[in-house]
């Protein structure tokens, strides 16, 4: 009863960060960018890379498309920047910046998941 | 009244009369910062959910394009690339005139704030007009899946539709294969269905906001609701910057 504000002063309390009109507008103009980066992309045939693993006798082998995997990727950096500052998950307290990247976490976990089901199952064997 | 604040002098450690704070400021918080902080926290955990939501309809995207490589690609060949350029471009910059709606508050600029929501309002319109011209072009070209007569023609046979047919030479499917289109088109209608009816209630409370904020509430220091509307807004920003690669960008060489 003695500190009013005791509890404030050990950081708990997060006064909102103000972000610059400035800074919004370079975002969006990286993400303008970016959108017509991954609409250009599109149209280029970026390949394949086959990879081929023999573990022990034990052959594994996948085909991964380079133009999905921009495409995401370019998407992924767009995001990232929306929630950083548009967002304001950059200045956002701790608290909060864990529980959004738990969130994502989680999230990929539940596709790992799923689609380990989905390429381990010998689909037509049983 | 006095049980409120009596509740409100114990929180605030008994020395502080009821004036020394703002009027927006709920009793069971110690200061508006901490307000402010569990409401936008919650906020996120609700986005989360909406992240899981999502994550479902993209999960079964992932595997049905895998497993239905080709009918997804002459499928989102009969996307308009320009189309969807054009409203991922029109989404981006509203949420730009979010993010400034938000900033006009924290500044308590009236005037700069209802301009910001207004443009928003009008970018989101645009948007779901987009929408609706192309969902209208699938509806003729009997591309909806499940009702209005669901046609193959065009995968059974490409050079029956001498548009797409032109730009891309795509090879007959063989009848099992046209038969997946429609499960393209299904979680096509179903993630931009999703993805429109967010924005329509984005918009909705868009003209929620405006109303308000012509009556100067949010431009008194107690912005938290239009930033948090804005972390919806982006939040519905994103998922459209995820849904034009995976939806319109198959492929396109």
């Amino acid at each position: 009863m003695s500190e009013p504000n005791a509890h404030n002063e050990q950081g708990a309390e997060h006064e909102p960060h103000i972000v610059s009109p400035g800074t919004y507008a370079i975002i969006l103009l990286v993400l303008l960018v970016a959108t017509a980066t991954t609409c250009g992309m599109s149209y280029i045939d970026l390949g394949e890379w086959h990879i081929a693993i023999n573990l022990f006798g034990w052959h594994v082998g996948t085909t991964l498309f380079w133009n999905p995997v921009v495409a995401l990727a370019i998407a992924c950096t767009k995001m990232t920047l929306v929630v950083l500052f548009f967002m304001h998950i950059k200045y956002s307290s701790k608290l909060t910046k864990l529980t959004v990247i738990s969130g994502f976490f989680i999230f990929l976990g539940l596709i790992s998941m799923t689609l380990a089901d989905y390429v381990s199952r010998a689909w037509g064997r049983w | 009244m006095s049980d409120s604040t009596a509740i409100a002098q114990g929180a605030s450690a008994g020395a502080a009369p009821h004036g020394e704070h703002p009027s927006y400021q709920r009793h069971h918080f110690e200061t508006v910062g901490q307000q402010f902080d569990a409401t936008n926290f919650a906020m996120w955990i609700f986005l989360l959910t909406e992240v899981m939501f999502f994550g479902g309809l993209f999960t079964s995207y992932l595997i049905m394009r895998n497993w239905y490589y080709r009918a997804f690609v002459e499928g989102s060949h009969q996307l308009s690339i320009l189309w969807g350029t054009a409203n991922t471009t029109v989404l981006i910059i509203s949420s730009f005139t979010m993010a400034m709606a938000v900033w006009s508050a924290q500044m308590r600029r009236k005037g700069a704030l209802l301009l910001f929501l207004g443009l928003t309002f009008l970018l989101g319109i645009a948007f779901l007009g987009i929408k609706g011209i192309e969902w209208h072009e699938k509806w003729v070209k009997h591309h909806v899946p499940g009702i209005h007569q669901y046609s193959e023609q065009a995968f059974l046979n490409p050079a029956s539709d001498p548009e797409v047919f032109k730009e891309y030479h795509d090879k007959p499917l063989s009848p099992g294969m046209a038969q997946k289109t429609e499960e393209y088109f299904f979680l096509y209608f179903a993630m931009t269905g999703m993805h429109a009816l967010h924005m329509v209630i984005g918009v909705c409370l868009l003209v929620y906001i405006f109303i308000r904020a012509r009556t100067g509430a949010y431009t008194n220091g107690h912005f938290t609701f239009v930033e948090n509307f804005g972390l919806y807004w982006h939040f519905v920003d994103i998922i459209w910057i995820f849904l034009y690669p995976l939806l319109y960008l198959i492929s396109r060489y």
